[in-house]
């Protein structure tokens, strides 16, 4: 599965991006600046929605004992980490010439800086214990724990009056022009389909190495050669 | 044998843990020192001017106490895992969330009280006026319990891992961030003369949640630790 979502990724990224410099509209009021929303939307959704996958997996693999979920959760890690990471660095960029400030203390700007915190100490939780399986338990409890974060970062900017733009696609009807709609949905779809493919590459590398010892993985065609 | 109920469980366990901190009072002077440096040095970090000071304090004092808070959270179970109470803990016929909650208890005791008992000391230092310092004391009375129980589950996490300290640190402080911003936050409304209920009652809420939650998730994290 991982060349055919890695191929549509990047198919997605070179239409989302042409779309975006080339089709798109320049901006009223924020002129050609607001061109970064096309990477800092997709990017700062999917770093939210990949922790509530990861906390997902991550309870799933503490009540039912599966494997694989919490395998699948330590994998979505260090993506989600670095979309968060990414959606600050974006949006820092997209700040200087709009607010005319790199960083601004503001409720969402703070929250995704948790949420990057809270991504790194998963996975530094995760590194810190040898045996994988509590490795795996410990650190789905603090995912668990810190899944609270998501909805306060989603409505912050509903509950806190901030510098920081609401959203402007809503269920009912947009307040966006239709080839920058298209631009972010593409955009989106791809980072959605990034994402996919790089966590299946890393739980494949994850499963490969905890299973190291049994027999179908020294079966396998790459490890014989 | 007869099974002890879980108050009773509850206040020996907290008599045990307050005894044990008494006969080691070096550890509970620490953390309270510590607080008081930590506090001190910003008027000489940033200089010594009244008004700077008075707008500062309360996140200075808010900030200090959490990391005090910090300091003392690997003393909570470390003590009891190394000589082998807390395996018997866990295998009680009550409640392990008692038990926590307990443990939890008796550490804000030595830990978090005294910060509180200190903080008008140090408000005084930075030159708060009377008000303020009592609405600090309120927040850090409703806050301190919470950074401890939030800061249990940390504890519980990381129990026995080498680099303890500092993981622990990186898995609380952001968990830890809320009480932060409303406690610091109570101290400043008082200062510029809004209302002050809102800030207060948001971290009773925190307090709340915390203590239906958290001794529950410490006792789930414990369970992970030693199994």
């Amino acid at each position: 599965m991982v060349p055919w979502f890695a191929c549509s990724a990047a198919i997605m990224f070179v239409a989302g991006l042409y779309i975006s410099f080339f089709v798109a509209p320049t901006d009223v009021q924020q002129s050609e600046a607001y061109r970064i929303m096309f990477i800092h939307v997709p990017v700062s959704i999917l770093s939210m929605f990949i922790y509530l996958v990861m906390a997902g997996y991550a309870a799933l693999g503490l009540i039912f004992n599966t494997r694989l979920s919490s395998m699948m959760a330590s994998a979505l890690a260090p993506t989600g980490a670095l979309l968060a990471f990414l959606s600050l660095w974006t949006g820092a960029l997209w700040g200087k010439p709009m607010w005319g400030a790199w960083w601004v203390w503001d409720a969402r700007l703070t929250s995704e800086l948790i949420l990057l915190f809270l991504y790194l100490g998963f996975i530094a939780l995760h590194a810190s214990i040898d045996d994988p399986r509590r490795a795996d338990r410990a650190s789905a409890l603090l995912a668990i724990l810190g899944s609270v974060n998501v909805p306060i970062i989603y409505f912050s900017v509903q509950w806190w009056n901030t510098l920081h733009q609401g959203a402007s696609v809503k269920l009912t009807g947009t307040s966006m022009h239709v080839a920058m709609q298209q631009g972010m949905y593409t955009m989106m779809l791809a980072v959605w389909l990034y994402a996919i493919t790089i966590s299946l590459i890393r739980v494949r590398s994850i499963i490969l190495e905890r299973e190291s010892k049994a027999q179908w993985v020294s079966e396998l065609m790459e490890i014989k050669r | 044998m007869n099974k002890l109920s879980l108050i009773g469980l509850l206040s020996i366990m907290i008599r045990r843990d307050l005894v044990l901190a008494m006969r080691r009072r070096a550890d509970v002077v620490t953390t309270l020192i510590f607080f008081v440096i930590v506090v001190s040095l910003f008027p000489l970090g940033v200089g010594p001017e009244a008004d700077m000071l008075r707008n500062m304090a309360p996140g200075v004092i808010w900030v200090a106490a959490l990391l005090a808070s910090m300091l003392s959270l690997g003393r909570l179970f470390s003590a009891d895992h190394l000589d082998g109470t807390l395996e018997q803990m866990l295998l009680v016929p009550q409640s392990l969330s008692v038990l926590v909650l307990a443990k939890i208890l008796a550490h804000w005791m030595v830990s978090g009280l005294p910060l509180v008992i200190m903080a008008p000391v140090l408000g005084l230092q930075f030159d708060m006026t009377a008000q303020s310092i009592g609405v600090l004391i309120i927040a850090l009375l409703l806050g301190t319990p919470t950074l401890s129980m939030i800061g249990a589950v940390g504890a519980a996490l990381t129990l026995g891992l080498r680099g303890g300290g500092a993981l622990v640190s990186l898995l609380v402080l952001p968990l830890c961030i809320p009480v932060l911003i409303f406690g610091a936050g109570a101290v400043e409304a008082v200062i510029s003369g809004t209302s002050v209920s809102s800030h207060l009652s948001l971290l009773g809420a925190l307090l709340v949640m915390a203590l239906a939650f958290t001794p529950w998730v410490t006792a789930l994290a414990l369970r992970i630790s030693m199994e």
